[in-house]
């Protein structure tokens, strides 16, 4: 099994690959839509600014080209920047629209709070969860973020709070994100790792 | 369902070895950080920090080599600085494998560098590192580890790194730093009273009431040590045990499962 990580100079990739490859998975990068053919599952790492990401998307159709291979059942994570571009639009950048595949926009969480939103949080479960299968609801996970999903339509399982509630991870068919840093947040993040590894097999 | 308090141990190095010294002075080796850091990972630690403190320019490619080597088995966060001075330089640094970047001097002697490095990586990646000692009133920013004192007030210079770019900061006390005397409380709450961007208290631990007070009086969102944890003068397990008792919101669950083991 391959697993197929979307390269477009995302500052996280590298450790999203030494994660993986630390569970025994087969890792590559591909930097085009023609590098996810025979993907077995693939991975939309993303730290920084959205403008980065909502570009290399739009480039070279790497966007329809992500959507077709869901479409034929390839598995999708979407990790942190990975997730929100998922959404219609992300308000840290409104001239460039996300993937539109989720209702809503994402917004900055409020003032009132450090920001960026910087460390170990624990989620509050929605419904059942894939990708959160045996790991305990009390486990910690690492997030490094300014901005965040709001709406919580029925593809979200769990959520966050800092300031406010936001979007921690999603489930919709064969999509699925998570605003935290899977490849961050030792054994509770190997295990969403291991987690979306058995989807893919 | 609340942001953790981080525990932070500190790996100074002369770009190869953890090193130890009092008041940034009198270096001694003592080990491998690669060791070092995987051994916090284990513990429970919810961060590294590992620093150049030599920051020379041709041990540069060894100090890359030690954060690769580093990143390879950690499972948490990783930060990486000392004599950062260039965007390429910063580069450099991620793509060895560092999550955030630290920057002192360089940032005091070209501010827009912190802008530029927040633009690249994004805030969260970009933390100012600021070395503080008492003034006559309040306290004055010091520069090359410590050596040469600036203009700038330390509380100042704090929100103007943020406005600038800085996702957070790594605030020393110089005059805490390896007196064991405890972390600048005073310090420590008047810069992250001021700021929006969470605030990392450095300097002078040595108890576990230390950490204590600088979460509760010092308002910091963040805790960090070197000596105290590589010498196991205080368990990052028995610290973090510690604070939950005392309604400091930690994160245990790597540390439960520890002890499991033990």
């Amino acid at each position: 099994m391959i697993l197929t990580l979307v390269d477009y100079g995302a500052g996280n990739l590298p450790s999203v690959e030494r994660a993986l490859r630390r569970l025994g998975a087969e890792t590559k990068r591909a930097t085009s839509g023609a590098g996810l053919a025979a993907a077995d599952a693939i991975v939309l790492p993303g730290v920084g600014h959205f403008h980065a990401l909502a570009r290399a998307l739009a480039q070279g159709g790497l966007g329809h080209a992500l959507r077709a291979e869901v479409d034929r059942g390839v598995p999708l994570l979407g990790i942190c920047l990975g997730l929100q571009a998922f959404y219609e639009r992300s308000e840290e950048s409104p001239d460039e629209p996300g993937l539109g595949w989720l209702a809503g926009v994402v917004k900055p969480l409020p003032t009132g709070v450090k920001l960026p939103h910087m460390g170990w949080n624990q989620l509050e479960r929605r419904g059942p969860s894939a990708l959160l299968a045996g790991i305990p609801e009390d486990a910690w996970f690492y997030f490094a973020h300014s901005y965040a999903a709001l709406d919580a339509g029925q593809e979200v399982v769990a959520v966050c709070d800092h300031g406010v509630r936001f979007v921690a991870v999603i489930e919709q068919g064969r999509l699925y994100g998570v605003q935290f840093h899977p490849e961050k947040s030792s054994a509770a993040g190997a295990a969403v790792l291991q987690n979306f590894l058995e989807l893919a097999r | 369902m609340s942001l953790a308090r981080r525990i932070i141990p500190c790996l100074d190095t002369d770009g190869e070895w953890v090193v130890k010294g009092v008041q940034f002075r009198g270096l001694r080796r003592q080990g491998d950080p690669a060791a070092f850091a995987a051994r916090y990972d284990r513990e429970g630690a919810d961060e590294i920090v590992v620093l150049d403190i030599a920051a020379s320019r041709d041990r540069r490619p060894t100090f890359l080599e030690t954060i690769r080597r580093v990143a390879e088995s950690l499972s948490i966060p990783l930060t990486a600085g000392g004599g950062i001075r260039t965007l390429d330089e910063a580069r450099a640094v991620v793509r060895a494998g560092a999550d955030k970047l630290t920057i002192n001097t360089a940032a005091v002697q070209r501010p827009e560098l912190l802008t530029e490095l927040a633009n690249e990586f994004g805030s969260q990646a970009v933390v100012l590192a600021i070395d503080a000692r008492r003034a006559e009133s309040g306290w004055r920013v010091w520069v090359r580890g410590g050596d040469e004192s600036t203009e700038l007030d330390a509380v100042s210079w704090a929100i103007e790194g943020a406005r600038r770019g800085a996702g957070e900061i790594l605030l020393t006390s110089i005059d805490r730093d390896g007196t064991l005397s405890g972390f600048d409380v005073e310090l420590t709450a008047a810069v992250s009273g001021a700021v929006g961007v969470p605030v990392i208290a450095s300097g002078g631990a040595e108890t576990p009431e230390h950490f204590l007070a600088v979460f509760q009086q010092g308002l910091a969102d963040a805790a960090l040590a070197a000596s105290i944890f590589h010498e196991n003068r205080v368990p990052i397990t028995t610290l973090k045990r510690f604070l939950a008792a005392r309604g400091v919101p930690v994160r245990m669950d790597q540390v439960a499962r520890t002890a499991d083991t033990c």
